[in-house]
């Protein structure tokens, strides 16, 4: 089965696993993480980074040549200290591509959609390629795309807590109205959790914490790469619906040939999953990737 | 006069923390606070409790487990840049104290600035300004003045001064500050009297309130902390770390809070701890305040030895100094003034990072970002 590639703000990419580079126990460990992952854009957070010490061995030293820099402003707590140091981040690395993060609860680091929403507009008009982290919330995610953005990023789980896709619900209705690629940011905690993301229709998804600290990171950041693709192939397969049992071949017709006598030899009920829509690839996908291009 | 007590200060008096550290625990108690995701205080004390030592290996393994998933395998460094030992207040086991015979000197801000230069070279990117208690030589003017030179070369300065009752915490902000420290040494009112005798020091909930009027500032960071082997009680004190940090949390939503638990070390005070702390329960606190207090940082000094320090980066411990002096001037010119305690971790900068890479983690030499435009 043929997948186009996922494209962001008009790039093409064959990856659609993103990863990010804390927590890790040496940045040497990082690139060789990045490198197995096969991920196209890496994201690392300008707070960490020290424009004196590029070329001395600065985690920016360690971004295999290549792969797309992808600055992220973890640490902001409102816009305007987002933007400036958004614009500090493209001062210092050349790109105008920023994953916004605006996390103002140092506990769990969970997104203000108020000020996400104010630096991307802010960011956007400055002429940022802006790919906001954000509460996994419908309709915050389309005024994220009206102001704009070249992606959303609602959040799985909490950052850093490996807990898997506890906003599938959310996630399930951000896939389908959104004319951006949709990652999954944030609390992916085994290669199982992106497969699941990816199966529900994301776009792509963003792992960090689950590949850092594994304890063979390189192994780990592989997985995740097999486990995205995975799940994005049996996205694109359609999956058979749902069931809470067992299932006749012909639960309604079989009456036909074997006319029930009471209510007691009622056959099971079918699933209670829709059949059709729900496992289908939704109309357009591919070419609502492409959207973000144009934006 | 005495202050009026703040809000944690009222919250601490309706907590009987002596009665939990004293209780009698049962190793179906150590087993049960184990198994939870959210501690209580009744279940860090039963891990703080004689009944835990025999499980510490388990506790510290815990510890280890919720560190590496909230921090990663990463450790902040920081250095303390001494600016004066000027000293109004006296406490009894400090080497500061005002009526001690010591070389006194205060740092000019052109000190200061050679001073951090110095530490900027060796890579540090996070420092954190310490002084004696002296309103007039380390005045609010002053450190707003520090703060703005330090501000272009160093993301991250906090200060670990006397407390303030005015608009210094907020001008602080204003010019850049991102941390303050203040440790309340004991949350022992009787024994606080009994070590703190003279100064603004000596009014407890002054000292306590501190904290609130900080993060009410907007200070970003805030550092709380005992210093073991004060009081008789150390888990009594640790206890009181964990319910003030707890506290801090859950009010100042926007502060991020960390602990420490510095031991007492030999100063030119001579004082001698009442009850000196063991490793073995050092290490105990620090893993029981981790699995307490999961997303907060815990800080250790070069107070601790080397070996020690090694070993409780991989437990619980996420920022740490390294390179240490406690006497002000003494990183460009030592021996001109009296430090504050001797060091136990002697190791330089470059050797404590190599150790830390060496044990799987890597050394956070930045993790901040200037919180004020360059140009103002």
């Amino acid at each position: 089965m043929q997948d186009g590639p996922l494209v962001v703000a008009g790039e093409r990419l064959r990856s659609r696993l993103l990863v990010g580079t804390g927590k890790f126990s040496a940045h040497e460990v990082m690139r060789d993480a990045v490198l197995a992952s096969g991920a196209e854009i890496v994201t690392v957070a300008l707070r960490r980074v020290d424009l004196d010490r590029v070329g001395e061995g600065d985690i920016l030293d360690f971004v295999p040549p290549g792969v797309r820099l992808l600055p992220n402003t973890s640490g902001a707590v409102d816009a305007a200290e987002a933007v400036r140091l958004a614009r500090l981040g493209r001062a210092g690395t050349g790109t105008s591509w920023v994953k916004l993060e605006v996390t103002p609860d140092p506990r769990t680091l969970a997104p203000d959609p108020v000020e996400t929403l104010r630096a991307a507009e802010l960011l956007v008009a400055d002429g940022f390629t802006v790919l906001p982290y954000c509460s996994a919330d419908p309709v915050l995610c389309r005024r994220l795309e009206e102001a704009g953005c070249a992606t959303v990023m609602p959040l799985g789980a909490w950052i850093g807590s490996n807990r898997g896709l506890r906003t599938r619900d959310a996630i399930e209705v951000i896939v389908d109205q959104a004319g951006v690629p949709v990652v999954v940011d944030a609390g992916l905690g085994a290669p199982s959790d992106a497969a699941e993301a990816m199966e529900v229709g994301a776009d792509a998804v963003l792992v960090n914490t689950a590949i850092a600290v594994a304890r063979d990171p390189v192994a780990m950041a592989r997985a995740f790469a097999l486990a995205t693709a995975a799940g994005r192939l049996g996205y694109l397969a359609g999956r058979g619906a749902v069931g809470e049992v067992a299932s006749a071949s012909s639960p309604l017709t079989g009456f036909l040939s074997h006319p029930p006598t009471g209510l007691l030899s009622q056959p099971p009920t079918p699933g209670s999953g829709s059949t059709a829509g729900a496992a289908g690839l939704r109309p357009g996908r591919a070419e609502a990737d492409v959207v973000g291009g144009g934006v | 006069m005495a202050q009026p007590k703040g809000r944690f200060a009222r919250e601490l008096d309706a907590l009987d923390l002596a009665g939990l550290s004293g209780r009698a625990f049962t190793d179906a108690e150590v087993t049960r606070a184990l198994g939870k995701n959210h501690l209580d205080l009744g279940d860090l004390a039963a891990l703080l409790s004689p009944a835990a030592t025999a499980r510490l290996e388990e506790i510290a393994q815990a510890a280890r487990e919720v560190t590496l998933r909230r921090f990663g395998r990463a450790v902040r460094l920081y250095a303390p840049l001494y600016v004066s030992n000027a000293c109004l207040s006296s406490c009894t086991y400090c080497g500061f104290a005002k009526d001690l015979p010591i070389a006194r000197r205060t740092l000019t801000v052109d000190e200061v600035e050679r001073e951090a230069a110095l530490l900027t070279g060796r890579g540090f990117r996070h420092l954190l300004l310490v002084a004696g208690e002296h309103r007039v030589e380390v005045s609010q003017d002053y450190l707003v003045e520090v703060v703005e030179r330090l501000r272009p070369a160093v993301p991250s300065l906090s200060i670990e001064t006397q407390t303030w009752s005015d608009d210094t915490y907020a001008r602080l902000v204003a010019a850049g500050l991102e941390g303050v420290v203040h440790y309340q040494e004991t949350y022992d009112r009787a024994r606080y009297a009994q070590t703190h005798t003279a100064g603004w020091k000596r009014d407890y909930d002054r000292r306590l309130a501190s904290t609130e009027r900080a993060a009410e500032a907007g200070v970003r960071r805030l550092g709380v902390g005992a210093l073991l082997g004060l009081a008789a009680d150390w888990r009594r004190d640790v206890l009181a770390v964990a319910a003030h940090a707890g506290f801090l949390v859950r009010t100042y939503w926007r502060t991020e809070v960390t602990v420490a638990l510095p031991r007492i070390k030999p100063s030119a005070s001579g004082y001698q701890p009442l009850v000196p702390v063991a490793d073995a329960e050092y290490v105990q606190a620090l893993a029981a305040l981790r699995l307490f207090e999961p997303e907060t940082g815990i800080v250790l000094s070069t107070r601790e030895p080397a070996a020690l320090r090694d070993g409780l980066v991989r437990i619980a411990v996420t920022s740490m100094s390294a390179g240490s002096s406690t006497e002000p001037g003494g990183y460009s010119a030592p021996g001109r003034a009296t430090e504050q305690f001797s060091v136990s971790d002697e190791r330089s900068p470059a050797e404590v990072a190599a150790m830390l890479a060496a044990a799987g983690y890597e050394p956070v030499w930045k993790d901040a970002f200037p919180l004020v435009e360059a140009s103002r």
